[in-house]
């Protein structure tokens, strides 16, 4: 690879990293607004509010930056860039074409999940270096809340894993036929529960919840690093939600998939992420013990047994 | 018990709710449906005040400033009476204080002050929310004609009144009363000493009121 494709294509993740957290964003403000019988932004930008999301950003950009004379300085400002960068990697490894991936690393099913469990702990930085109660609360639960989940999401990438027969997210894609939205239907939506919960994304924002907890291990953040853990957590809806298509929905298959592969992964990806917002719009939070209970009793057995029957299947050669 | 079909039924309602027409009303670019007698601003008719003060002394914020002279009108008549009255000088109310509570509409025995649905008077500095006089009079032409009353309301006080007969006048044929409002019998018309003397008044005087008809109660 020379240097000037690697540039290339680091250009073009940068780019989408950019872009599509803002795509979600502001569905994410129409689709809920007009759940909620509303309208949502209509006038930034003039069509319908289009330019809401930058119009936030700018107003980041220009609010004082804060440090609390207390916190932890370096952690404290280190925080949201290692909740950021994590998701830029993962971004980077997945397929949305047929041969087309930013970095194709053989083991990129173990990296994704490296990455996103990264992000993860910038939440904990944060909420520890904040030195605030409430920011540390919200850090426990944040680090509670990744404990419990982190297993039922490896455990239903593994099954996945052992179906294709490979770690590299291209190679899945490859092997991937319509038979599994059958056959690993039961890890897909243990896959997505846990994949909210690990974006403490409602009805799993226990860790931000804004009642109780102000907001969370965010409390005492302003302007732009305040904007980065936002757009951390959006990056983080297209990460799980490409994975989701890649893996479950079949990525860049579908009809003219040598031209059209790569809109149907971003369709497919687009859709999983409405779901997403969807169920923030319908459901209310969990408490802290339901939220336990729910991984350790349901998301963790269905994905044994997903295994199980994953395990099953490859033997038999299904 | 399952936790299945509320789960399932929240997102059916917010999808059916996303496909129906939303509520909001762009309200800069649109402009609001007000009901009727919404309270705006209130709005002086200048010509109907006659500086009582009732408006002022009713107010619970003390927020209605009135100032006012007496002028003497001379007598039109040779050898009458020099006769007096007020001129306002100045009516204001401070809409900084102004609850909004409408006692001094209520109060006001000349109709001088109306409720006007007009909203949009919202200042940067505080003092400029004193309408003085003049701009209280302009808010007079917002003031919307008062809505129609409701099928069966009761009749307006005003036209019960003009409706009503003259005192002790119209009663000999028992259905009195100008206006032809047919055989309702006001109440309130003091009835002729003559006719069939009460039962219950026992024999105290034949001047004593008796209804003109059986039905009707003594006040």
């Amino acid at each position: 690879m020379s240097l000037l494709e690697a540039t290339l294509r680091a250009a073009s993740v940068l780019a989408a990293f950019l872009v599509l957290p803002l795509l979600v964003g502001q569905a994410e403000h129409k689709v809920m607004a007009h759940m909620q019988g509303r309208l949502g932004p209509m006038y930034a930008g003039g069509f319908h509010g289009w330019a809401q999301l930058v119009a936030d950003g700018v107003k980041f950009v220009q609010k004082e930056d804060i440090t609390p004379r207390a916190a932890d300085r370096w952690v404290f400002r280190l925080a949201p860039a290692v909740a950021l960068i994590p998701y830029l990697l993962a971004m980077a490894t997945i397929p949305i074409h047929p041969g087309v991936a930013a970095v194709d690393v053989p083991g990129s099913l173990v990296l994704v999940l490296a990455a996103t469990s990264v992000g993860a702990l910038g939440t904990l930085m944060a909420g520890w270096a904040s030195a605030n109660k409430y920011a540390l609360l919200g850090g426990l639960r944040a680090a509670a809340q990744l404990v419990s989940y982190e297993l039922p999401i490896v455990l239903a990438l593994a099954s996945i894993a052992m179906a294709g027969g490979s770690l590299s997210l291209m190679a899945l894609t490859q092997a991937w036929s319509p038979w599994w939205l059958l056959w690993q239907l039961p890890g897909g939506l243990v896959f997505l529960v846990a994949a909210c919960a690990e974006l403490q994304r409602p009805p799993f924002d226990m860790p931000v919840a804004d009642a109780e907890l102000v907001m969370g291990a965010w409390t005492e953040y302003t302007g732009l690093r305040f904007a980065f853990f936002l757009l951390a957590e959006y990056a983080g809806i297209v990460v799980m939600s490409l994975l989701f298509a890649v893996l479950w929905l079949g990525g860049w298959h579908g009809p003219f998939e040598d031209t059209l592969g790569w809109l149907w992964t971003l369709l497919k990806g687009f859709g999983v992420a409405v779901l997403v917002i969807w169920v923030r719009v319908a459901w209310p939070r969990l408490r802290e013990d339901q939220l336990q209970r729910l991984a350790w009793l349901w998301l963790v057995p269905i994905a044994l047994a997903q295994l199980l029957l994953t395990g099953a299947g490859v033997v038999m050669g299904w | 018990m399952s936790p299945l079909p509320g789960i399932l039924k929240g997102l059916i309602t917010t999808a059916r709710t996303a496909l129906r027409p939303t509520h909001t009303a762009e309200y800069p670019d649109v402009a609001p449906e007000l009901p009727p007698r919404s309270r705006g601003v209130i709005a002086l008719l200048e010509e109907n005040c006659t500086s009582c003060m009732l408006c002022a002394r009713e107010c619970p914020d003390w927020c209605i400033y009135i100032d006012s002279h007496k002028e003497t009108i001379p007598a039109t008549t040779e050898g009458g009476r020099d006769r007096q009255r007020n001129v306002l000088d100045r009516f204001a109310i401070d809409f900084s204080l102004c609850m909004y509570c409408g006692i001094c509409i209520e109060v006001c025995p000349f109709d001088a002050l109306h409720w006007s649905p007009q909203f949009e008077y919202a200042e940067v500095d505080l003092l400029d929310l004193l309408h003085e006089k003049d701009r209280l009079g302009g808010w007079m032409a917002s003031v919307p004609p008062p809505p129609a009353l409701d099928e069966k309301a009761a009749e307006p006080a005003e036209i019960a009144a003009a409706n009503r007969p003259a005192r002790g006048a119209g009663l000999a044929g028992g259905a009195g009363g100008a206006g032809g409002s047919g055989p309702r019998m006001p109440r309130t018309v003091r009835p002729r000493a003559a006719g069939s003397p009460r039962p219950d008044a026992g024999g105290s005087s034949p001047a004593a009121p008796s209804p003109p008809d059986a039905g009707e109660a003594s006040p």
